[in-house]
């Protein structure tokens, strides 16, 4: 069958995830056909870059599609789409804002933020989500026939094979209309920049909510210093306003690719380790043995980081000399 | 006889008879501060109500003691001496103020018995209090505007400094002094220098007998000058002052034996949201709490009016003291200023809207552990506690929570306990003691409820953390092995609503104390004993009719004392124990002898005390909700704490108090002292010591 | 300005452990502890707030049975003016689609320049704000952590993107805007203040009253169907470290050295 995926760029780069949504497409149906449809404006690279993965890719290049604009391609792709199209997006913000407007528009079932998908049985769908913030899973059914929109928890299915089907570039430029919309794009505020670019890190000492308390984030820095790197944090840390919003490492934070990563009574929700890119070597200290960060570590400690973290700062000291 | 002076009674200047001024003066100066006085209740009279007049005996007896013996002044003895001094003189001089008024309209007027030897003796005693007065006027002067003690400075933010008021009203009273010295001893000197006899006993090396001599060198006229002159001077300096008095901190000297009188009588309780208003009524009122001025109550108004500014409270404050933005002393000053500019003396009055957000801020209210250090301190007896938690009742009646504490306070309604656990969890920190260590515990709620004499009330922290859960088991083995016959309500127990109510949140106290107190009666015990001092405090304080409620330590020292229990010497006999005063088993609940007399019957325990102990101890830090907040201070309490120990020389600290255990603990992680000190409960101790 | 939140009833996911139902049909839900979605909560702080400023009424609209009219009264106590409970047994079973076909049609009932929902709720779809401005063909934005009121018509709103970077628009009202957390501090809701509005009248409607045709909503209109609840098999994970204090951070001294950790 034809599967769709709508393709995230920015400036002239694909999102992280293009790839990962045409893995998701043949885990569901092993011999699809997967269209990729990338909108923007000079977006040839783009599509040049992708074209690995899919078997088509749809360019729709206009001036005005320039920023991604959820509330634009949601009223193109009804048209843009065949009927009972079946239309993958990575679960992330222009999706959050599009695809179940989207759904509704194209009359399509609507199933968000799978983390798993366990192929087709006859014309129905089977996929794996997640409640109650990951503490529970379910699996999720749909009629692929009658369409349906699927959005992919990003991450999930990533992976270090580089495909080679090399489809071909067909330009839809011409075939859509840009729409009246009453939302306007105006700007981007970019979040203030802190001292430290911890998306740069190649080490990161991060700690979450085991930290208990705001003084004691004196002794993750003092651990930092020690092993002469960096410090960063989750988003509590930040809620609570103990460290600035530059140092959050997750989905709505910073995103790092630090090679060596210290999870410091860090529990493991997917927003926090959403944040974390390239797969790097995780130690995770927590008090609670089940904590989700320890399906992710390579290494693990259960134990209380403010004991800890003072030891282990005195023999780096020591070791340092 | 003919007088030697003319008195000022009867001279003249320029066929002017004086009299008229001192028929003048006394009238205006009497009724303008009638009319100071009158305008001065005017915000009393549109105030909250308040219930000071029950236990008259005991409030008289209050005045006396606090007011008129000045029991609390000594606590800082340089001030407190020179205050002892200076009010007794006022004291004794009043009698002589009185007659000098009359003096003016009539020449060698005295007071009835007061023309015998009884005047004689009086008139000695009346020049060594005005030699004294004078003498610590002068002393309290020079320490005021030389050497200015720490406790008197206004921070910027609290406006200008205050010295130049206190040391104008010193120099007024020293005026007086001084004034008297010189209209009495020029007469002296007079008689003296024509050989005659005055009927009068010069005390030596009083002021009066210093200027008499001194005057004695002087001409006739210039005694007569000096007779009338410094008559009048004292005329005007003493009905200034007397005007003077409401239009600052000085009105303490009219109010304070009203405002001592009035004083509350049952320490550690919270007033009611508003007299008169019983609990069942507490829904149909339009808001909670202090918002407006006029919300406080007239003795709250009253205590603002008392204040004399000496700083001993914020001295004390725990919450000063870390930097957090509460000073005890500011917030009266700052509300008595701004009932000053609200009613004006000469004006209408103006409309000047809420109190938090113009001169109070929500942080400043919220950082107040309600320790009770600066009522304990205050010699006037002003109140804090219950102020503040009506200006919290107001900021929770319009939802002005601190996010901080919403959760707690969020999962206390819905759970029982701040840390929104499950209620069927409650009583399951005995599960180590029955399922591991033998023992049977009896649950007193219930379908199949046990019964038992005797309640132990764990309360939340102790049910539900675990690292207090621990001070639960210990007093678990003490109680059994002392024989008690007791039980837990378990899942039917909830919060006891301590810091609940403290916190402003008066309606979720009373659901609190009503299913509380529902599960306490029907569980049928004789008598409650916790661990847990702010449980203690609102079981006995805030609950009525329950069964008597006392604390373990205080359980503990009766076994003692009757010989029911034994201690086995300490292993390690080298460390050097220290107790730490919880406030409210200290302060709110008088408990200060119990906790010491068991350890000192522990043999080999070597004990000292911290330099604040019993009432001067310095908070840890605070329990209940306290704990939740997230104040913005320079240091904490409980590392300052720890730090008052180890300069003490102790090696383990001891507390009695679940709250204190935790600040105290965390205290010593954060001050680098771990592994120099540790801290152990009582009911840790006793179960580890106790013969079984 | 007349804005509606919609509001939802979720377990208190702080504490509470959720577990799967020995069924594996749903979550285990006794002893559950309730309360509203915490996206919707700021949501209708944010709702209040805007009324304060330029006037109009806050209407609280739940899906749900009597219980959720606790939390209907709660976002009153808190000041919302109206609330609105939607409950028929039929409403059952809806998938996101049939609860947005609900509240579409109670929508039409009245008369509302501006939506507020929660960007996301217990399960984590973050789906309904987004159909329902389809359905209404009304302007949407999710993540909404910034709104200001421009004039009558217009609103300038902020959404929260990737980095901690923010998306400003310009927006036309009426339109559909999903609210993250953050966007305010909620005020408290004391007890005081929900005794206040407990015996206050919740208007009920049903399917009927709305005018919804049956095969929309419910199992019969779901487009889609949850199979099961369940928790997955753990993997491997980490490798745990063994020991007391001392011995783990020697171990882990030695490892964050061999992997270049310690500069």
């Amino acid at each position: 069958m034809q599967i769709f995926a709508y393709i995230i760029n920015k400036d002239g780069k694909a999102d992280d995830t293009a790839l990962e949504l045409a893995l998701a497409a043949k885990k569901l149906d092993s011999d699809a056909q997967v269209t990729a449809i990338v909108a923007g404006s000079g977006i040839d690279n783009v599509c040049q870059e992708i074209s690995a993965a899919y078997n088509e890719i749809w360019k729709i290049d206009n001036a005005v599609l320039a920023y991604p604009d959820g509330e634009i391609m949601g009223k193109i792709l009804p048209k843009l789409l065949p009927e009972n199209a079946v239309l993958l997006l990575a679960h992330e913000y222009l999706a959050m804002d599009m695809a179940p407007g989207l759904a509704i528009r194209t009359d399509s079932a609507y199933i968000a933020d799978v983390t798993g998908i366990e192929g087709m049985d006859g014309t129905t769908g089977k996929f794996v989500r997640q409640e109650f913030s990951g503490m529970v899973s379910t699996h999720n059914t749909c009629d692929l026939s009658n369409g349906a929109i699927i959005t992919v928890r990003p991450g999930v299915f990533a992976s270090e094979e580089t495909p080679s089907v090399g489809g071909s570039v067909v330009d839809k430029s011409g075939d859509i209309e840009i729409p009246e919309t009453n939302r306007k794009y105006l700007e981007t505020v970019e979040a203030e920049v802190g001292d430290v670019d911890i998306s740069t890190s190649e080490v990161l000492v991060s700690v979450g909510r085991g930290i208990e308390e705001e003084d004691n984030i004196d002794m993750v820095k003092d651990l930092a210093e020690a092993m002469g790197v960096d410090y960063s944090c989750s988003r509590p840390i930040v809620d609570a306003k103990w460290m600035e919003k530059s140092r959050q490492v997750g989905t709505s934070g910073k995103t790092v690719k630090p090679k060596v990563y210290m999870a410091l009574g860090i529990s493991g929700a997917f927003q926090h380790l959403g944040g974390i890119k390239g797969s790097p070597f995780m130690i995770a200290i927590n008090k609670n043995p089940k904590a989700p960060i320890f399906q992710v570590a390579d290494i693990g400690v259960e134990g209380d980081i403010l004991d800890i973290i003072p030891e282990l700062t005195e023999k780096v000291q020591e070791l340092k000399g | 006889m003919e007088p030697v002076i003319i008195p000022p009674a009867s001279y003249t200047i320029l066929g002017i008879p004086l009299i008229l001024l001192y028929i003048i003066i006394p009238i205006i100066g009497v009724a303008l501060f009638t009319f100071i006085i009158a305008q001065r209740m005017q915000p009393l009279v549109k105030a909250a109500p308040d219930n000071r007049f029950d236990q008259l005996g005991l409030r008289l007896f209050n005045m006396l003691k606090y007011a008129v013996a000045q029991y609390k002044q000594p606590r800082y003895m340089l001030a407190g001496v020179l205050h002892i001094v200076i009010f007794a003189g006022f004291c004794i001089l009043s009698i002589r103020s009185i007659t000098l008024v009359v003096v003016g309209l009539k020449s060698g007027y005295t007071l009835p018995l007061f023309d015998t030897w009884i005047g004689t003796i009086y008139n000695v005693l009346k020049d060594i209090a005005a030699t004294a007065v004078l003498v610590a006027v002068v002393v309290a002067a020079i320490r005021r505007g030389i050497y200015k003690p720490e406790r008197y400075k206004v921070p910027e933010k609290y406006g200008k400094d205050h010295t130049s008021e206190a040391v104008f009203v010193l120099a007024m009273i020293g005026g007086l002094m001084v004034a008297d010295m010189f209209f009495e001893g020029s007469d002296l000197a007079a008689h003296m220098n024509k050989g005659l006899e005055t009927h009068y006993v010069l005390f030596p090396l009083t002021g009066t007998w210093f200027v008499t001599y001194i005057l004695t060198l002087c001409s006739d006229a210039t005694l007569q000058f000096c007779h009338v002159f410094f008559y009048t001077v004292h005329e005007i300096i003493f009905f200034s002052f007397l005007n003077f008095l409401p239009l600052g901190k000085h009105f303490h000297v009219i109010t304070s034996m009203f405002n001592v009188f009035f004083m509350k009588l049952n320490k550690g309780s919270v007033k009611p949201v508003k007299w008169g208003v019983s609990d069942d009524q507490l829904d149909d009122l339009e808001s909670f709490g202090v918002k407006n001025f006029e919300d406080f109550t007239w003795k709250h108004i009253l205590d603002f009016y008392s204040c004399a500014d000496c700083g001993r409270c914020a001295d004390q404050c725990p919450a000063n003291h870390v930097g957090r933005p509460l000073a005890p002393r500011f917030i009266t000053i700052k509300c008595r200023d701004f009932c000053f500019d609200k009613y004006p003396l000469r004006e209408e009055s103006v409309d000047k809207g809420p109190l938090i957000g113009s001169i109070l801020e929500e942080d400043e209210i919220w950082s107040c552990t309600t320790c009770g250090a600066c009522e304990e301190e205050c010699p006037l007896l002003i109140e804090y506690i219950d102020k503040i938690v009506d200006l919290r009742r107001g900021m929770v009646d319009e939802g002005m929570v601190p996010q901080s504490l919403q959760k707690p306070l969020n999962a206390l309604g819905k759970r029982g306990n701040p840390y929104g656990k499950t209620e069927k969890k409650r009583g399951d920190w005995t599960k180590p003691l029955t399922k591991d260590e033998g023992y049977e515990c009896k649950i007193l709620s219930g379908k199949k409820a046990d019964s038992a004499e005797i309640l132990f009330f764990a309360d939340s922290i102790t049910s539900y953390d675990d690292r207090i859960q621990e001070i639960g088991q210990s007093s678990f083995r003490i109680l059994k092995a002392c024989g008690v016959d007791f039980g837990i309500l378990g899942p039917a127990e909830k919060d006891s609503g301590n810091e609940v109510r403290r916190f402003g949140e008066e309606m979720l106290f009373q659901d609190l104390k009503e299913k509380n107190t529902k599960a306490i009666l029907d569980a049928n015990v004789k008598r409650i004993i916790t661990a847990d001092p702010h449980a203690l405090n609102a079981l006995k304080k805030d609950y009525d009719n329950l069964p008597p409620v006392e604390h373990v330590s205080e359980f503990l020292y009766r076994m003692i004392q009757e010989g029911k229990i034994r201690f086995n010497p300490l292993e390690n006999q080298s460390d050097i124990y220290v107790y730490h005063d919880p406030c409210y088993l200290g302060r709110h609940n008088l408990v200060y002898d119990a906790p010491r007399t068991v350890l000192d019957n522990i043999p080999g325990l070597k004990r000292v005390e911290m330099e604040r102990s019993r009432d001067r101890s310095f908070c840890c830090g605070g329990g209940g909700l306290m704990l939740f907040y997230e104040p913005v201070e320079e240091t904490r309490m409980g590392k300052e704490r720890v730090q008052m120990a180890a300069d003490a020389g102790a090696t383990v600290i001891v507390t009695a108090c679940p709250f204190c255990m935790v600040n105290i603990e965390d205290g010593i992680k954060t001050s680098g002292n771990e592994g120099k000190i540790r801290a152990i409960d009582l009911t840790e101790l006793v179960d580890q010591q106790i013969v079984k | 300005m007349d804005i509606l939140v919609c509001v939802k009833r979720v377990p208190d996911t702080s504490e509470n452990e959720i577990e799967v139902n020995s069924e594996g049909s749903d979550i285990e839900r006794d002893d559950l502890v309730y309360s509203i979605n915490e996206w919707d909560n700021y949501a209708v702080e944010e709702a209040i707030q805007i009324v304060d400023k330029v006037g109009g009424s806050v209407t609280v609209m739940a899906i749900g049975d009597d219980e959720s009219e606790e939390i209907i009264r709660r976002e009153m106590a808190m000041g919302a003016n109206n609330g609105i409970l939607l409950s028929d047994d039929a409403f059952e079973k809806s998938d996101g689609r049939g609860l947005a076909t609900i509240l579409k049609a109670a929508v039409d009932k009245g008369n509302y320049d501006l939506i507020l929902t929660g960007a996301q709720s217990d399960s984590g779809a973050a789906q309904t704000g987004a159909m329902l401005a389809a359905m209404l063909d009304r302007p949407f934005a999710s993540l909404v952590n910034l709104i200001e009121v421009k004039d009558d018509s217009t609103l300038k709103i902020g959404r929260e993107i990737d980095g901690g970077n923010q998306e400003m628009h310009e927006i036309k009202l009426p339109c559909v805007l999903s609210i993250q957390t953050g966007i305010n501090e909620p005020r408290y809701v004391g007890i005081r203040g929900i005794r206040k509005v407990a015996s206050v009248e919740i208007p009920t409607m049903g399917a009927s009253d709305l005018g919804i045709d049956s095969a929309s909503i419910g199992d019969a209109g779901a487009k889609t169907k949850t199979l099961d609840y369940f928790v997955p098999e753990l993997g491997e994970g980490a490798e745990m470290l063994e020991g007391d204090t001392d011995e783990v951070v020697e171990k882990l001294v030695e490892i964050l050295k061999s992997k270049g950790g310690i500069k």
